[in-house]
């Protein structure tokens, strides 16, 4: 779990070349309960960092969920059309959101590490 | 009779708090030209006797719908609304019942929209239909944008047969969001082809059956072409007791369906309020506009009912939300329930084919007048004649004998160069004297 990166808005990335997958944190599909539908972003679409690029609702609320980075979509998990409870089985594995070329490498340097964002949720308590 | 409240002394109370030295103050902020510079041209007050003399007197120049040989149609229709929509409609427990705000509180309204939703569904043969809308332009309008969504694509196709009031609110719409829209030209002999219109960029196909003119589609074709493109084929019904008749726009590819349900336990109302209806696929679901009821169980597992999907709203996702439509047309869409629940499945079929017959009848009548031609070779309840002088005309000089013969297309599409034709419904309520009357005034104005 060390490759992940967390933004504040408790979005999680994980880097491979020059593609970066995405989710929601753990703590936040805890937050959320019971996700029962997530809106996600059209392949080809650009989305810049701080962004809207889905929409994930679960039972208490509707939330936006933003791009951690900037750069293209290039794939999203069709999965979640037919089984959006991954989001909760599987908050930072299965239940991804969408894959994006990075555009600006150097914002992953913005984002905080495992221990940080622990660190980040902690002090949220 | 005082219709202000507050007195001098409490408005100059009031001016004291909040420091300005008159009425006038408050509106500084107001461009001069933009205020009111005399006395707005109204009569000054009067007393009852007076005002209920001056306003029957405005009344009586009227013609009421009931009280001549009537065929106006082009998307509203004079039906008879059985006495018993109107009384049960107007009872308290219905008639103050708004969607509430606090809605699973109320259980009967729910009821009534969850057995509504369930009708147009039925009806128009599709998964899910919302708790209704405005009417039939708006739906159709809410319709384009539905499309813009799922596709996530902008540009909509809309057919040379689709009602132009329908046409100008999708258009006015379109102004102010990112959609543009491709007008085919007025269609009034029923023979456009929209295949050819639609791209890889298209992200929706608007027809109405039966057309504005009164034709009758078959729309499979169209619905795989729409389909083969990734686009979304849009089916607006403005006389909904055709549905009892003629295929249902689901049966035949539809995607979304929009129609005025104002046939259905309503009035002409003067125009409005009329009642909007929403039905679409149930996988386009999250992107339909408007309310939604569902049906439930309890925690004691009883059956019970609530308002669902609400994060497509506007007071839960506010600007993101599917439309900005928070409401439905509730009285509209209860008198349209208990209508149809009084007519029943077989009671609506017969309702449908005594429309038709009666349409039948006044255009083989009609059609057997010199300077009298039907263009139609299929309809519902209304056609279109091409006529020997000018349809407006033809109106006018008609309606100065007693007789509201229809519609003149030019009165609704100016400037297409169909001045010749005339829209002429016949409903249920059309007697044989009526249909005998039109022909007599028809043949008189056109000698």
């Amino acid at each position: 779990m060390s490759d992940l990166r967390f933004t504040k808005e408790h979005e999680w990335v994980r880097v491979e070349g020059s593609t970066a997958t995405v989710g929601i944190s753990e703590y936040a599909q805890e937050q959320l309960g019971d996700v029962v539908f997530v809106e996600l972003p059209s392949v080809g679409a650009d989305v810049e960092a701080g962004g809207d690029a889905a929409v994930v609702e679960s039972v208490k609320a509707a939330s936006e969920v933003y791009a951690p980075v900037s750069g293209k979509i290039t794939d999203v998990n069709g999965d979640l059309e037919a089984s959006p409870g991954l989001v909760n089985e599987s908050a930072e594995g299965d239940g991804w959101f969408w894959k994006m070329e990075l555009s600006d490498p150097d914002e992953l340097g913005e984002l905080m590490t495992p221990d940080e964002y622990k660190t980040f949720l902690e002090e949220l308590d | 009779m005082r219709y202000l409240p507050h007195t001098a002394h409490d408005r100059g109370d009031m001016m004291q708090v909040i420091g300005v030295e008159n009425v006038d103050d408050l509106f500084v902020d107001v461009p001069r030209k933009a205020l009111l510079q005399a006395p707005v041209d109204l009569p000054m007050h009067a007393g009852e006797i007076e005002v209920e003399r001056a306003l029957s007197a405005m009344a009586a120049r009227n013609v009421p719908a009931g009280s001549v040989p009537f065929f106006v149609g082009a998307g509203a229709y004079r039906h008879h609304v059985p006495a018993a929509v109107d009384h049960l409609v107007q009872r308290s427990e219905f008639l103050t019942a708004y969607t509430p705000y606090q809605p699973e509180v109320s259980q009967g309204t729910l009821q009534v929209l969850f057995e509504f939703q369930t009708q147009v569904a039925l009806l128009t043969g599709m998964d899910v239909a919302n708790a209704s809308m405005y009417d039939g332009a708006s739906a159709c309008a809410e319709a384009v944008m539905m499309a813009n969504r799922v596709t996530r694509r902008r540009r909509a196709v809309l057919s040379g047969g689709l009602h132009p009031h329908y046409r100008d609110v999708v258009d006015t719409q379109a102004r102010f969001v990112d959609a543009e829209i491709i007008f085919n030209p007025a269609d009034a002999e029923g023979l456009e082809n929209l295949v050819d219109l639609i791209d890889d960029e298209t992200s929706c196909v608007v027809v109405q059956n039966p057309t504005f003119f009164g034709h009758l589609r078959d729309l499979r074709d169209l619905a795989n072409a729409c389909h083969a493109r990734g686009a979304l084929l849009i089916v607006a019904v403005a006389e909904v007791v055709s549905l009892g008749a003629v295929t249902p726009p689901g049966a035949m590819g539809a995607d979304i369906v929009v129609g005025e349900g104002q046939s259905l336990g309503n009035a002409l109302n003067f125009g409005g309020p009329y009642l909007g209806l929403f039905a679409a696929r149930a996988r386009f679901v999250r992107q339909m506009p408007g309310r939604l009821c569902g049906e439930t169980v309890d925690a004691e597992g009883r059956r019970g009912f609530v308002l669902t999907l609400s994060t497509r709203e506007q007071h839960i996702r506010r600007e993101k939300a599917t439309s900005n439509i928070c409401t439905n047309s509730g009285l509209c869409s209860l008198a349209f329930t208990i209508h149809l629940s009084l007519l029943g499945e077989e009671g609506f079929k017969h309702l449908a084919a005594l429309n038709h017959a009666k349409a039948c009848k006044t255009a083989a009548v009609l059609g057997g007048i010199d300077g009298v031609s039907v263009l139609n070779d299929t309809f519902f309840n209304e056609f279109t004649v091409r006529l020997a002088k000018p349809a407006a005309t033809v109106v006018d000089e008609l309606a100065a004998r007693g007789i509201m013969s229809g519609v003149p297309v030019s009165r609704l599409m100016p400037d297409t160069g169909q001045d010749d034709l005339m829209l002429v419904a016949a409903t249920e309520t059309t007697t044989d004297e009526d249909i005998a009357a039109l022909a007599d005034g028809l043949r008189g104005v056109l000698r």
